[in-house]
């Protein structure tokens, strides 16, 4: 039994995971391991071989695997080390961690903190419940990337996509690229949930066709997916008949969401945000449990690795501080979602511990231009932020002083977005 | 006057291109977004990415991508070049896979470290 006490255990090595384990050795952390159950760190951004990664963390553009390289290169240095090929199992709230590897068999690893870095994990066709027979050439878009990118398999010639989320746009272009026709990207909603970026360069320069309010109706194919028919969707989403269109086809692609992967933090005991599915979270990242810290895709999906680095960084700081110092102390504040936001991170504010400001990150519910975010308590504005556009797929953040902390009524803030000429 | 997103960072800006003036552009939030601009209606480039088979390696296949942005008319070219190219390992990020492509002054180069078997 390794009856080693570790300071930070960090359960996963994708992006989050090692931003957070890097920035736990720098605050001070002794003894910082990082399990992984892949054979490789680096996590989702191996198989993201596209570039734009890091424009803001590094101020340059790189591919995902070699954004993930500046992070592992940086590890053996920072004294952090890492299982490959480990399996969590169960984390308890005393923050024992039950793993299994080849190499290590089953242990027990003791920590003063861990943070949770599982990441998320994409929405299946079964999620959606597409009609239609259950041929083979139906995958969701990552594992298509999978397969391209790492193992070297072309998995189709003529392709529909479904969901415009970004990671079917990457994969609509790099299957153009080797040679596949891509037919139609698919959208259920009337606007995109990607970067437009992405809309732009994997899209429109490779002239396939968005079709926004339209879903997949039907899949058809005996061995092989042979056909698939997509039709028009009204206002509340239902197929509208007589607007069927028929692509041949052998090849579905879903992009159709991602779901933090929360079995660990269910089952050590952390309290759920039913809005982001993640861990309700404190500025610091900590969750409900003491101790207990999560970061990045596993507490709500991100669209830039380099937001996952920033969120990740607090948390592993926090972790180690946390092993070092045990809880911070001092009054709380709960941030609550007002009109057009549909959630919020963090959910909750412990204010001794912020410094000049707190972030709050967040999402609205719709494509809206002209619009003002208001930061309110007890009925009065305390903060407005002016955006002209806002849309689903771009996760917004505001920077709220801690100047204005003495304003806020009954332990609450609510983040509300509205029109700039319903604004107070 | 030409409206396009900007490409070069998630932001996305919406720009605006005076093709009459000197294609100036308004709507961006950095210089990089005036240069993509003016570039998109001259002579549009893109960073092209993909992957090659590795030989010896603890994996099959290392990413690459060329070193720099190349015409956008130059991409399934350029893909091409990369069709039967088979690269020992160990793969070191910068190595030069392909090297000159198509005469343009840019190279392929591999974006993932693929040590030894």
């Amino acid at each position: 039994m390794n009856e080693t006490l570790y300071d930070v255990i960090v359960v996963g090595g994708g992006p989050a995971g090692l931003a957070a384990a890097l920035e736990a050795a720098k605050e001070g952390a002794g003894k910082v391991l990082i399990l992984e159950r892949n054979n490789e760190l680096g996590g989702i951004l191996n198989q993201c071989i596209h570039n734009g990664f890091g424009l803001q963390f590094f101020k340059e553009e790189l591919t995902g695997p070699e954004y993930a390289s500046r992070f592992i290169d940086k590890l053996a240095d920072a004294g952090v080390e890492v299982m490959l090929g480990a399996m969590v199992l169960d984390v308890s709230a005393d923050k024992t961690v039950h793993a299994m590897s080849r190499e290590h068999g089953y242990m027990q690893l003791r920590a003063k903190s861990v943070v949770l870095n599982m990441g998320c994990r994409e929405r299946t066709r079964g999620a959606i419940a597409i009609p239609g027979d259950r041929p083979a050439g139906v995958f969701t878009a990552g594992a298509a990337q999978l397969y391209m990118n790492i193992e070297g398999y072309m998995v189709g010639k003529r392709v529909v996509i479904l969901g415009s989320g970004d990671i079917g746009l990457i994969m609509a272009r790099r299957m153009t690229l080797e040679g596949a026709k891509v037919l139609a990207c698919v959208e259920l909603m009337p606007y995109s949930n990607g970067l437009n970026r992405n809309i732009v360069q994997c899209l429109n320069d490779y002239d396939i066709p968005l079709y926004l309010s339209h879903t997949i109706v039907d899949i058809k194919g005996d061995k092989r997916v042979e056909q698939v028919v997509v039709a028009k969707v009204d206002e509340k989403r239902n197929p509208i008949p007589g607007t069927e269109i028929t692509f041949d086809c052998d090849t579905v692609l879903l992009s159709v969401g991602l779901i933090p992967e929360n079995e660990l933090s269910r089952q050590a005991g952390v309290e759920i945000d039913r809005r982001t599915n993640g861990p309700v979270v404190y500025e610091n990242m900590e969750t409900s449990i003491p101790g207990v810290f999560a970061s990045g895709n596993v507490v709500h999906v991100h669209d830039l690795v380099d937001f996952v680095t920033q969120e990740s960084q607090r948390a592993g700081r926090a972790a180690a501080l946390y092993a070092k110092n045990g809880e911070p102390q001092g009054p709380c504040i709960a941030v609550e979602n007002g009109s057009a936001v549909t959630y919020t991170v963090p959910q909750k504010i412990r204010t001794e511990n912020v410094d000049k400001f707190v972030e709050i990150f967040f999402r609205v519910n719709f494509v809206y231009t002209n619009m003002v975010i208001q930061i309110s308590s007890g009925g009065e504005v305390l903060a407005r932020f002016k955006r002209e556009h806002m849309a689903p797929g771009e996760m917004e953040k505001v920077a709220f002083p801690k100047a204005l902390f003495p304003k806020i009524r009954d332990g609450k803030i609510t983040v509300s977005v509205v029109k700039e000429e319903d604004a107070e | 006057m030409t409206e396009l997103i900007c490409i070069v960072c998630p932001k996305g800006c919406h720009l605006k291109v005076d093709e009459e003036n000197g294609f100036s552009v308004t709507g961006n939030s950095c210089p990089h977004g005036a240069e993509y601009g003016r570039k998109e209606l001259t002579n549009p480039t893109r960073v092209i990415t993909s992957t090659v088979c590795v030989e010896g390696g603890t994996l099959r296949r290392a990413s690459v991508k060329t070193s720099s942005d190349i015409p956008k008319g130059k991409i399934f070219e350029a893909m091409r070049l990369l069709d039967n190219v088979t690269i020992p390992a160990p793969v070191a990020i910068g190595d030069v896979v392909v090297k000159d492509i198509l005469g343009l002054g840019v190279d392929f180069i591999a974006t993932k470290n693929v040590p030894k078997l």
